[in-house]
């Protein structure tokens, strides 16, 4: 069989789909709304089973890029796709999670149509992202997928929404066209924009002076910094984070999901793909400072998550906490580290989806979002009590769930390098375990008081439907983690070893300047 | 000898012939009668000029002794400015029948207008520079009051005259001083003076002062306080005309005296331009957020989109010059798209402009507001729609020329512009329920309307070939 467009179909599946609807789909009747779930989700169910191809077809011992296709583009541009062992995984998170997505939003009844084509296209950007290999077609899905992440969360948000779409799109918007500005030195510097190549490419590393200030690193350290102004507010890093709590309360279930598991993940890839190994002198000079950002953001943002009174912004704040970890093993720039940090993306990927779903399945019934409506939820929905205990401790990091792994592993490689930094760290394991329990507590445990909450009902047959997957997930790479390090390890390993060589390199030269 | 000169101008003179026949024709008949009918033969006749340009010219010809030159960077500016004006025509039509502005001086002088401009970008002397910009103004002046009757559609070409004047008259001094000091109004023989080391300071003087007076013509920052009013006060397709054509054959004009008249002293233009450049990203941007007229709204937009522009201009390269005329092309495709709509704005049968009337218009009139919204994030320059790439082009320009801060200085603009399109798209789709626009929309501005939204989409596929295009035309300029 060939596999030249698997890449190409996997993406752009989705966006045909919306395309099929937007065209032939009338009307706003009952029956157009099933219609258009229903295409939705049977059009992200066939891009899931097509895209398991990939994983297939994807041999993990080969550290290139793979499932390569490259057509001529504009501008001199190239038009090519292709994955490797870092982004081959966030492909099928994000294929993964879509359907299960599509049937959250089962009863929403605002303008169905247009909501299904909004996450169908963000599906083909998001999905875009991980596979493009060119750095303006990067560029092109990265930030386009603020288009529909706007939409979504102006059109279907909650009360607040304008004020959050605003917020999210032009502060996505601001770190992201310094990143434009530094690809177009790229381009300029190495003559191509072509990611593979990029990689090859050493870019100048020589102190430079700048309005009379001596930049260490240089060029690299420039670029460095327009990417991470573009990275930390995706992903995003303290103190550049606070458009996500915003942005997630105000969005519809959907929406933060999506948003949690998938569009926070573009951030870490970026450092990945970008970052540590095209500017390794860099990283190496800025890596204490993102780890200490990354300490910050981990206890800071736990502690705010602890007197938070909306669930939402709760799990927002724990999200923050939790890509805390992420960028402080990536720059801890060893095998664990960035292994763990990338384990913590997929892993929190079904951790922090279900948590939203799971505040979605209460707020759907009592259409509130507040801690202090609830109480006592366990007498009435036993099974939601199970699954959202499930997810509490997956988001604790209770060994055997996947959350575990990540957090493990990064402290790990964290230790290694900083046994400071190491150590904060590890409290903030802590204090997650004080607010997603103390929430926990709050919401199902206690008596059943509240006369509003008496007849409520537990979830229906789509709703554990919809979460058997995740459940199934969390714990299978709780009990076994190399089912994802098997995949990401040789390509992490030679992406370490390039950056180790890089820095190798580089050191005589700054010798030779300082004389 | 004349013949041949002559036959290098055969477009110009079919046209100017036209307009005397059209005009005498009117005049001598139905007057106002036949208004339509011109207006439909006027625009078809531009497009086989356009054809006629695109198919018949090849290389560098020059007539009256180096007056006039016909090369591809003229031929591109031409064939965007006759396409634009033939559009905008085409779609004002059942605006100006509506309003009962359909008068036969319209398609006339706009043939005039547009006969300037063809003049000013093929321009190689300074005397065909004045004589192409002046054509064009007047006609652009007496357009702009066409509705007689409204204060202020004659306030507006009234202000436009005042201050268009003033400009000429900049542009005059700094071309005698240019003259006196290099002995020659020809751009050829400009260039041979500033070549031989330094510009000596009278050139200068004059340089800076042709560049004020051709910075008013593209309404860029800080010459651009005409622009809103102007805009604001025309009948809405008379400020679609002015947003589209004549700020093509002012950015070429612009392209043409620096690179042709003063290309051996880039040095000396660079920062000039490059100010221009970045005043005009920044008010144009933050001007608009306050606007409440959506006229006045495009207005301030397009004195940050002339800004882009100047920002390859001030490359000073052939690339920066490819990708001025990228960008042009661009932004006039979206701004015809835009005020296609602009102009089917009304509510309760009026013609309306705040852009609160477009409140929740997305519920209305799902197709007519997916179009807008597309053509919203394209002003803004967001991928993957194509005004992205024009942006992408002017970065990719001034980074290759070393003026980092420029481009930093431009993408932070475009932030903050992107706001006020934001608000339109959050109008249409966020509003509260309210009444709103009516939404009917004539059958020709709504093609126009899908149309331009269409290629702002589809052209993420290659750009229908404009870059290859522009590239080659700035080829013939930059030397």
């Amino acid at each position: 069989m060939d596999f030249n467009s698997l890449l190409s179909i996997v993406t752009f599946l989705p966006m045909a789909a919306a395309l099929i609807m937007a065209l032939f789909l009338r009307g706003d009747d009952a029956m157009a709304q099933q219609n258009a779930k229903w295409l939705a989700l049977a059009a992200t169910t066939a891009t899931f089973i097509i895209s398991l191809a990939i994983l297939f077809e994807f041999d993990p011992d080969q550290t290139g890029f793979q499932l390569v296709e490259e057509r001529e583009w504009l501008l001199g541009l190239t038009y090519k796709l292709g994955v490797d062992g870092i982004s081959v995984l966030f492909v099928m998170l994000t294929t993964f999670l879509m359907p299960l997505v599509i049937a959250a939003c089962w009863d929403v009844t605002h303008r169905v149509k247009d909501y299904m084509i909004a996450l169908l296209i963000l599906e083909t950007l998001m999905i875009g992202v991980f596979v493009a290999l060119d750095l303006v077609l990067f560029y092109l899905f990265f930030e386009a997928g603020l288009i529909p992440m706007f939409l979504i969360i102006g059109i279907w948000g909650g009360a607040n929404r304008i004020y959050a779409s605003f917020k999210f799109f032009l502060y996505t918007f601001l770190g992201s066209v310094l990143m434009l500005v530094a690809m177009v030195a790229m381009y300029i510097d190495a003559g191509t924009t072509d990611i593979p190549s990029l990689l090859q490419h050493q870019f100048d590393a020589g102190p430079i002076s700048l309005l009379g200030w001596q930049i260490a690193g240089g060029m690299q350290m420039l670029l460095w910094l327009a990417f991470f102004a573009s990275f930390a507010v995706k992903m995003p890093m303290w103190p550049v984070h606070t458009w996500l709590p915003d942005a997630h309360v105000q969005a519809p279930t959907a929406g933060s999901v999506v948003l949690a598991a998938i569009l926070l993940k573009m951030g870490g890839y970026g450092f990945l793909r970008f970052s540590l190994p095209m500017f390794p002198v860099a990283s190496d000079i800025m890596a204490p400072l993102v780890m200490w950002l990354s300490v910050i953001a981990i206890i800071y943002t736990s502690l705010v998550a602890m007197v938070q009174d909306d669930m939402k912004k709760l799990i927002a704040y724990s999200s923050v906490a939790h890509m805390g970890f992420v960028t402080m093993g990536i720059f801890a720039a060893n095998q664990q580290g960035v292994d763990g940090a990338i384990f913590q993306m997929i892993s929190h990927g079904f951790i922090s989806g279900a948590l939203f779903l799971c505040v979605g399945v209460i707020y759907d019934r009592m259409h509130t979002r507040d801690i202090e409506a609830y109480g006592g939820l366990v007498t009435r929905m036993p099974a939601y009590a199970l699954v959202f205990m499930l997810f509490t401790m997956a988001n604790v990091g209770l060994p055997g769930t996947s959350g575990f792994v990540g957090e493990f592993l990064t402290l790990v490689g964290v230790f290694q390098v900083n046994t400071w930094i190491g150590v904060l760290a590890a409290t903030g394991v802590i204090l997650s375990a004080g607010y997603a329990l103390w929430l926990y507590r709050r919401v199902v445990f206690g008596d059943l008081i509240k006369e509003s909450l008496k007849s409520i009902t537990d979830m229906t047959r789509r709703e554990r439907m919809i979460f058997a997957p995740l459940i199934v997930m969390t714990l299978l790479l709780g009990v076994y983690p190399s089912l994802v390090t098997d995949i990401i390890g040789p390509s992490v390993e030679a992406l370490l070893t390039n950056y180790d060589v890089a820095l190798a390199q580089h050191v005589p030269d700054t010798q030779v300047a300082s004389h | 000898m004349i013949a041949t000169d002559l036959s290098i101008l055969t477009p110009e003179i079919v046209l100017a012939v036209y307009a005397m026949i059209g005009l005498l024709a009117a005049v001598y008949t139905s007057k106002d009668g036949l208004a339509s009918t011109l207006t439909y033969v006027t625009a078809v006749l531009f497009v086989v000029m356009a054809f006629y340009i695109g198919v018949t010219g090849g290389g560098t010809r020059i007539a009256f002794g180096g007056m006039f030159v016909d090369d591809g960077f003229a031929r591109f500016a031409k064939i965007t400015i006759l396409l634009a004006a033939a559009a905008i025509l085409v779609i004002s039509h059942d605006y100006m029948e509506k309003s009962d502005l359909l008068r036969f001086e319209y398609p006339m002088l706009i043939t005039l207008a547009t006969i300037g401009m063809m003049i000013m970008v093929s321009a190689g002397d300074l005397m065909a520079l004045y004589m192409g910009l002046e054509l064009q103004s007047l006609s652009l002046y007496v357009i702009a009051s066409l509705r007689r009757d409204s204060v202020r559609s004659t306030e507006a070409g009234l202000k436009y005259f005042i201050l268009g004047a003033l400009s000429s008259g900049l542009l005059l001094y700094g071309a005698s001083l240019v003259y006196g000091y290099s002995g020659t109004t020809l751009f050829s023989g400009i260039i041979d003076t500033a070549v031989n080391g330094e510009l000596s300071i009278g050139l200068l003087l004059g340089l800076v002062f042709l560049i004020a007076g051709l910075a008013f013509k593209v309404s860029a920052a800080p010459f651009h306080m005409w622009t809103p009013d102007v805009y604001e006060g025309s009948p809405t397709p008379v400020t679609a005309f002015f947003a589209t054509a004549p700020k093509v054959a002012a950015m070429a004009l612009f392209a043409r005296v620096v690179h042709d008249a003063f290309g051996g002293a880039v040095g000396d233009w660079q920062q000039i331009v490059a100010f221009l450049a970045v005043f005009s990203m920044f008010l144009g941007a933050i001007a608009a957020i306050g606007q409440t007229d959506i006229k006045r709204l495009m207005a301030y937009s397009s004195i940050s989109h002339m800004g882009f522009a100047l920002m390859g201009l001030s490359a000073g390269t052939e690339q920066g010059v490819t990708a001025m005329l990228i960008y042009m092309a661009i932004y006039v495709t979206m701004n015809i798209g835009t005020f296609a709509f602009i102009m089917s704005m009304e509510k309760d049968g009026r013609h309306v402009t705040e852009i609160t009337a477009l409140s929740n218009f997305s519920s209305k009139e799902p197709l007519k507001a997916l179009a807008v919204l597309v053509l919203m994030f394209s002003l803004a320059g967001v991928p993957p729609m194509v005004g992205f790439f024009g942006k992408f082009a002017v970065l990719m320009a001034a980074v290759d020329a070393g003026l980092i801060w420029l481009a930093v200085a431009g993408v932070i603009a475009s932030v903050i512009g992107a706001f006020y399109y934001l608000r339109i798209v959050y109008l249409m789709y966020f509003g509260a329920e309210e009444d709103g626009l009516d939404g009917r929309m004539g059958l020709v501005p709504w093609v126009g309307l899908v149309a331009c939204a269409g290629i702002m989409v589809l052209g993420v596929f290659n750009l229908f070939g404009v870059d290859g295009l522009a590239e080659a035309a700035a080829a013939t300029l930059v030397r």
